[in-house]
Formats: C-alpha cells, structure tokens, sequence
C-alpha cells in the first residue's frame, strides 16, 4: 500500500502511532507535487517549504500529544482563501501581486488545528466557471481520462485545482468554495467527495468573495468521513462574519455510521431533466435502490422552481459580484496600470487585470442592478429565489434529504462547450438551487459513466442538518463501494 | 408675514428640504473596530475592513446603533425595529470598497418633528422624513503632489446619520434654525458634536420656487455646505437663480450644485443626465438590523432632558420669560451653568445676569461657557450676596466686573474692598442731610413742585455713600428729610 493511499482517518492513525511522521508524509507529498503538477496546473503556487515547517511542527505536537485529528495532514487550499504572508490570486490578473497581511477564519482553523498547507490550488478566475479554464493561471487537466483516450478533460470548477489535486493525489484533502456548484461539480467529475454546507455554517472572512449571499466555504476529499473530519475544523460561529450563524457544530463522523433505516428520501421529479447523460439517469436510480435496500423510504416530491434555479442564479450572482469586484481598482492593493486620470487608470487596471468571464458577470451585474432594470431582473429574481427556498423547506416537511444526480455530464474535454457561456453555465443546473436555498449539499462518488469517468450523486438536507447529509452519503459510499482511480497519480 | 421673493413677474415663495450628514460619536468605525476619532496622522486610523481589502467583511458598531435610536428618539420619530443595508455603488479613489454601506429602502428611523423657532417668536413644525445609518467615505486630497491625488481613509467607515427633512422649509431663516435645531438636539444628546468646521455636520440644501399656490418645481440640490450661515445663503442665491431662470422663460433642470461662498453663488457641479445610477441593492454582507422594543425602551428612558423640555422647565420652575429661557437652553453647557446659579435662588435674577452681564463679559473676554469668565459658584455666591442685602445691585455689578478680573469669589472681594452696604440710618441721615444743604437752590425748586429733582437727590447721596447705601433706606430718608 502506497502512502498516497491513506486517506486522512488513516493517515491519523499512523501519524499518532508514530509509524510515519508529518515530515515524511509532507515530504513526499511535496515530491509528488513537483513530479505531477507542471502537467496538471492544480496549484498555481506550491509552498513546499513552508509545509515542511508545518510539519515539523506537527510533528513536535504529535508527540507532545496535543494533536487533532488534522494534525500532520497535508491539504490544498484553494487560491480564494486569504493566507497571510502567501500569495492569494483569486486565480486573476489583478490579484497576481497581493499577499494578504491576514488569515481566512476557515484557513486559521485548519492550521490551528495542524493541517498541513502544501500550496495554493488552481480555481476559476474569483471562483467563476464550472470548468476552471477562466484561470488568469491556465487551465487545470483532470486526471481522469475517458477509457482509451487521451484527450485532456476539464475537473470542473470553480474549485477545480482543488478537485484535480486530490484525485491525483498531490493533496490528502483539500478545502474548496461553493457560489453555484463550484464544490460539488469539480468533486463529481473527479471522483471525490465534497460537501457545500449549510450558508452560515463557515465564516466567509478572508475568503475573495464572489457572490456574498451564495459563496460557501467547504472540504473535498477522497471520502465522506474526510469531508466530515475536515468541515468539524473549518465550520463554527466568527464574529468577523456577520452571516455566519452562532450554532454549536456537531460531531459530523459521529453521524457517518447512523444509516438510513427509517429517513424519507425525496427524489423530485423536475431533476429527470432532457439532455441528462442516460449513465447519469441510471445511476440515479441505482443510488436510489442503495437507500431503499438500507432501509430508507422513497418519495417521490416535487420542486417545481427548479427550473428558475439557473437564471435566478445567474442575476443574483453577477449582481452581487459586479459590485464585491469594484474594489478592484488599482488604487490600494493588486494590479495598478496607470493612466491619464483616475478614470483612465480605473479602465487600463480593470481591462488588464480581469478576464473575459470575470468581465462578462461584472457586465450583467451591473446591467441587473441599473435604474429601470433592477425590478424586472434583480427583484423579480430575489422573488423566485424565496420561492425555491420556500420548495424547500416544503419538502422537508415531508422528507430528511433528497437525492438528485450532482451534473449533468461527466467531465467534459477542455475546449468543449466553449462557444457558448449558457451551454457552459447548464452545468450547474442540479447544483444551484441548493446554494440558492442555502441549505447542505454533498457529492458523493457513486459510479462510472460508459467510458469510464466518475459521476456523483448529490444528497441535499435540511439548513444545518449536515448530520444526516453524512450518514446519506455514507450510505451510497458504502453501497457504490466507488475504488476506481484516476490515470494520473502519484503512486 | 411669510418670505417670499419678488421677480418680475411678481412675487415666489422658496421652497427648502434639508438633508443633514452628521456624523456619530463613537469610539469606533460603524464596521470595523477602527477609532472614528477626529484627526489622527493620514491612514492611522484603518483597518483592512474600511479600506476594502479582499474578503473583509462588515460587522455593525451596536454603538453606532443605539446613537442613531437616540437620535431618532430626540426627534420624536418613529424607531424602525427592522431595518436593512443596501450598497450605493459608485467608483471613486476615497471610496475603498466601490461602494458606500447606506440604507435605501429601510432606514432605523422614520417620520419624526422638530419644532423651530423664528426671530419674531413664531413657533413652526418641520417634518423629519426619516434618518438613515451610512458610513462615510474617506478624503481624496489632490494639492499635495504635482500630478498625483493623496489618499487619507481616516474618515473612511465613520458613521453617520443622515437626517432628511420634509420640504416644510420656507425660507433662508427656516433653514437656519432648523439646522441649529438639530445641531441643538444632537449636542443635548451627545450623537454628534455638531461641528461644522471640521465636517462632523454638513448639509445637502434642497431647492426649488413656486408662485404662491402651485404645486411644487423642479428642484436642485446644492451639495456639502458646512455652516449655518453658507446654508442661508445657499438658500437664498438658488432661489433667486432659479426665480431669473424661470422669469426668463427657461427652465430649472434637476441636477446637483456646488455653493461658493467667496463668490455667493451656486453653481452646476453634475446635471441629471450624468447623475451617478447607485445601483441599490440590499447588502448581503450584513443581516437586517432587528431591534428589540425594550432595548429601544431602556435608550428612551435614559434619553437627556432635550432642549424644548427644558425650556419649558425652566419657564415653570424658575419663572423665567420663554424667550429667556431658550437663549439659556441653546447649550446644553449654558443650561446647566445657569441651573447651578438658579437652583435655591432667584430663577429671574439668575437669568438676568447670566442672559446680561455674564454673557456680556463671555463675549468681551473671549472665553466660553466651558471655560467661564465667573464660575458657577461665583455667581450664585453673588446672589446670595445681594438676597441677603450685603450688596446691592449697583454694587453687585463692580462686585462682578472684579471676580471677571481677579478671579476672586465675591463674598471676598466685598470684604477686602469694603464694599458692605450701608443701612445704619444714621449714617444715611448724615450723607443725606449733607446733600441738601449743599444743594440749597435745588430744594427750593423740588418744593416749588419740581419733583423730578427727587431722583438727582438720591443719586448725589448714593454718590456720597461710594455707591454702598440701601437703596431703600436712602429713598426713605431722602423722602422724609424733603418733607
């Protein structure tokens, strides 16, 4: 068995039986991450140095006997958290020079509890995309390829560096952020895990915002129990974030083992959309009889907003980033190119320092939000999100969770659905009403398409009831018994 | 009589709504523990929150909050108990975040009424709108480099209140003493020190004319005036461009407009068409403001006596004219100085001579009623000194002139200059008879039927006595030794 095998409750293990040290697991995920990560681009900055420190301290507290369940294990973290003294991109143009004098809460709390910080993982240029090719650092290469070809496929996004550097194994875990989709869509098409709580369960301090309202901090992982180890560190109350909601944080691996006998399970019908990939279909169902062989009731329910997710999503979103993107002027920090007058300067900087899709939101935003528009845009969507909220907290009157597919494709090829942003944007159809509603969301890895790509399934709860979107996808875990790997690796 | 001004076309009535920025005294920013006090080294007083680095985020001063319910509360408004953020968006070098943290759609304080009072003691309601919690933004200075613009975020974050006026305002006076009305209630209320000199209060003015009648017309909106006075003459230089504008037979556009004082006149600073579009939206970086009733109760109950309060108060208890009574209450300091002087004492007396010669030597000294010419003490010692008739008020006013000068307490200064007055009869019988034998020819006019002379008589024996004789017994004794 390879040490990149071990997965972070195993690691633990061996880490606190001193049958391998923090420094010897650091070491050799350094060494995979200079072999692997020229080809993948997973990181867009590698701090194998630093991680080495953090891991000798590790060491040193492993044997003083003060270490977590974290301590010692090497993670990626995603290039959206502000890490004080380490270079924080966003993956733009206009962040290529800030080092933030100041640590996220979310990033703070792994490295109080030991984690280990191998570099700063690759995403979608300020979390937007689905595919992370909007990287003002280059696109990142999934692993994974379709059987008997070659050809490089996307990862997802927007944490797709986070989600390539896991499966690959040049991270143990990895942290990443949810607006839309953007945890659970990258750990589909990669064969992860990766949960987007509850929208309040992490403080967004220090996190590059996207879309305030919607953006979510959370783990990605090889499995459920590390996404569970991982979010008890990273979640919890932060004065810092008004949003973040003062609520004691259960112990998420105690619920793993609770099973499904006796929960209702809803499946709504508006998820069976056209277009979906029949495997997907197929395995939808099968996750299905999973839950209904382990006990737990099937109903059928409806969310009949469902389809309004997509463009509601795709208002509120941009409306709100066109306006958290505005600090970005060259006049305090980042990027600055200089011009005739502050205007000039503003345009050259914001010209230089975005990229296209970055742009394009900042455009629809501000357009949803003008005088004569906001009614019939931004206003009408906050109408519908309330009305997907409200399908939401319906049908959890009558189930415990609900089981949908997490997208509607396997990882497609870089290049692909590139014509067009829409085609683009349909990606995060089965992911975005959850975020729209604020309420937990997890992919779990559960099969593999016809040409042998990993596909998930999403098990949605109830606001802050992230126990029993555990024990749910614990329960498809086990019943999948998901072990296939990726062509590229470290081995 | 109502102001109005005449044209050509005969005569306009001005009307005025006011938009008052004031800022709140608190020790820290409205969403960052950064100070909020006033001066400080350029950029020493910020945190990464106010200047808008990457993934900061607000959190609201529960200071900040409350001072905007006492506020709202001293204008006998309604307290919003739910209550919302919205961005303002708008680029600018000294706005960090690219937008302004305000609230649009659901302010903490709603309709509420102040009362103002004219020169000639008419008493007229202005109508509060509403007030509204918003943070400031910081100073852009472009004179201190040759092609460069400096930046200083002191002020950037630091709460404010905006107060919004109905257009009840009719005239450059009503302007005037509606903003030193609100400049009075939030002093009372220590929410804003009210001063203008250095920004902590500026106005937005609000104006538009209309012949007697009319609906309202377009308005224009003169920006950032900082003094009483420049408001009144914002005031009445609009209207009167706006009164030629129209006259002319063109028309007044809406746009917004820069007053200068050095010239007296306003003029376009931005017109409509490139007014900025905000782009209001409700700020999710914050939850709604929700406020419990008895909180809001608790800040009620421990609210100061307010000026219109105690104006009546002090009418009641001291039996002071209304008019006097508000020239005491004006400062909350003024107030309490003359409280300390009145208090047990002869309310009248007391407002007699703080209103007379306390505020004539005030002025004459340059001090100020923090740091007073006579202490408190002082003063009520001088009336003790003249109800229990050691002086009297003639000599009361030299007693004063050498506290002013010396600093002494008056009891000592009437002792060491022996200024004691004087109500042995005999001795006045003594001064008195003196007076008349000097002045024989005057007698004989007095008995002749000039009686006006009976006043020359008491004064030359005042006169005699160095001013300290009982003004009674002299009378007395003047009155008999004539016959």
């Amino acid at each position: 068995m390879s040490i990149f095998d071990l997965t972070i409750a195993a690691a633990a293990k061996k880490l606190a039986a001193k049958d391998l040290s923090a420094v010897e697991l650091t070491t050799a995920y350094n060494k995979a991450v200079a072999a692997l990560n020229p080809r993948l681009n997973a990181y867009i900055t590698a701090t194998p140095d630093l991680a080495l420190e953090q891991a000798k301290a590790a060491d040193a507290r492993i044997a003083a006997g003060t270490a977590t369940a974290l301590t010692g294990i090497p993670i990626a973290m995603k290039d959206l958290f502000c890490t004080a003294g380490v270079r924080t991109t966003a993956a733009s143009r206009i962040l290529e020079p800030f080092i933030p004098p100041y640590e996220s809460t979310v990033s703070a709390k792994l490295r109080d509890a030991g984690a280990v910080v191998l570099g700063k993982a690759n995403l979608d240029e300020f979390a937007m995309g689905s595919s992370n090719i909007t990287s003002a650092y280059g696109p990142v290469e999934n692993p994974w390829k379709r059987n008997g070809s070659d050809a490089k496929l996307v990862p997802g996004g927007s944490s797709g560096g986070s989600a390539a550097a896991v499966a690959a194994r040049i991270a143990l875990a990895a942290t990443g952020t949810d607006t839309g989709g953007s945890i659970r869509q990258p750990a589909a098409f990669t064969g992860l895990a990766g949960i987007k709580p509850t929208y309040g369960r992490c403080s967004r301090y220090g996190i590059v915002a996207f879309a305030s309202s919607l953006d979510q901090a959370g783990p990605m992982a090889r499995n459920v129990e590390d996404c569970a180890i991982l979010l008890n560190a990273m979640a919890g109350f932060d004065d810092k974030d008004s949003t973040s909601a003062p609520r004691e944080v259960p112990n998420f691996t105690a619920a793993l083992s609770r099973g499904v006998k006796g929960l209702k399970i809803g499946i709504p019908a508006e998820y069976r959309l056209e277009g979906t990939n029949p495997d997907i279909l197929a395995l939808w169902d099968k996750g299905i009889a999973w839950l209904r062989e382990q006990g737990a009731e099937i109903i059928d329910i409806s969310l009949p907003h469902t389809k309004y997710g997509l463009p509601v999503y795709y208002i509120v979103a941009p409306a709100e980033a066109s306006s958290n993107l505005a600090r970005y002027d060259g006049v305090r920090f980042g990027l600055r190119v200089e011009g005739e007058d502050l205007i000039d300067m503003y345009e050259r900087t914001r010209a230089a320092g975005f990229g296209s899709e970055v742009k394009r939101r900042i455009m629809i935003g501000t357009y949803v939000l003008s005088h004569g528009y906001y009614d019939a845009y931004y206003l009408k969507a906050q109408k519908v999100r309330n009305l997907i909220l409200k399908d939401f907290t319906d049908a959890f009157t009558k189930v415990d969770a609900i089981l949908t597919p997490t997208a509607p494709s396997a990882a497609f090829g870089l290049g692909e659905k590139m014509d067009d942003p829409v085609t683009m944007y349909l990606n995060d159809v089965f992911t975005v009403p959850a975020s729209l509603a604020g309420v937990p969301a997890m992919s779990v890895p559960a099969g593999l398409s016809a040409d042998g790509l990993p596909l998930g399934l999403q098990v949605i709860g109830k606001h802050f009831d992230e126990e029993t979107v555990f024990a749910v996808s614990a329960a498809i875990e086990n019943a999948a018994g998901f072990s296939a790997l990726p062509e590229v690796r470290a081995k | 009589m109502a102001y109005m001004l005449e044209g050509r076309t005969g005569a306009w009535e001005v009307v005025v709504g006011l938009e008052i920025h004031a800022q709140i005294i608190s020790e820290s920013k409205l969403f960052s523990g950064a100070s909020a006090t006033y001066g400080g080294a350029p950029n020493a007083h910020v945190s990464f929150v106010d200047a808008g680095f990457p993934g900061m985020l607000p959190v609201i001063n529960k200071e900040c909050v409350a001072q905007a319910v006492r506020t709202g509360l001293g204008l006998k408004a309604e307290i919003n108990l739910f209550s919302r953020f919205d961005r303002k968006n708008y680029f600018y070098a000294d706005l960090p975040n690219g937008y302004q943290i305000s609230q649009f759609a659901h302010p903490i304080v709603g309709t509420g009424q102040v009362e103002i009072e004219l020169q000639d003691g008419t008493l007229k309601q202005i109508g509060i709108t509403r007030l509204h919690l918003e943070q400031d933004a910081g100073k852009s200075m472009h004179d201190q480099h040759a092609s460069k613009s400096v930046i200083d975020l002191n002020r950037a974050g630091v709460a404010l209140m905006e107060i919004v006026s109905e257009p009840d305002i009719r005239s450059p006076e009503e302007a005037g003493a509606y903003l030193r009305k609100i400049r009075q209630i939030v002093r009372y209320l220590a929410t804003c020190d009210g001063n203008m000199e250095e920004g902590s209060m500026r106005a937005d003015v609000n104006v538009s004319v209309r012949k007697p009648g009319e609906p309202f017309r377009t308005r224009c909106e003169i920006k950032n005036v900082n003094s009483v006075r420049f408001v009144m003459h914002a005031v009445e230089a609009e209207a009167l461009r706006q009164i030629d504008v129209w006259e002319s037979g063109g028309e007044v556009v809406q746009e917004t407009r820069l007053y200068d004082p050095s010239r007296g006149e306003t003029r376009s600073m931005r017109s409509k068409e490139d007014a900025h579009d905000y782009r209001y939206f409700p700020e999710p970086d914050l939850l709604p403001l929700i406020l419990e009733q008895d909180w809001v109760d608790q800040l009620k109950a421990s609210l100061p006596e307010l000026p219109d309060e105690k104006r009546e108060r002090f009418c009641r208890d001291y039996n002071i004219p209304f008019y006097d009574a508000g020239v005491l209450v004006a400062e909350q300091a003024t107030a309490d100085f003359y409280e300390t002087v009145a208090k047990g004492r002869d309310g009248k007396l007391a407002a007699n001579w703080i209103t007379g010669d306390f505020f004539a030597a005030m002025n004459r000294t340059g001090k100020s009623i923090d740091n007073p010419p006579a202490s408190a003490a002082a003063m009520g010692e001088l009336l003790d000194l003249i109800a229990d008739k050691t002086i009297n008020g003639r000599i009361a006013k030299d007693v004063f002139e050498a506290m002013v000068e010396t600093g002494k307490m008056p009891a000592a200064i009437v002792e060491e200059k022996g200024l004691r007055q004087v109500t042995d009869t005999g001795a006045i019988d003594e001064a008195v008879a003196k007076v008349l034998a000097a002045n024989q020819d005057k007698v004989a006019e007095y008995k002749a039927g000039k009686e006006k002379l009976f006043g020359f008589f008491v004064g030359q024996v005042m006169k005699a006595m160095a001013g300290k004789g009982n003004p009674a017994i002299v009378n007395e004794a003047v009155k008999k030794q004539l016959g």
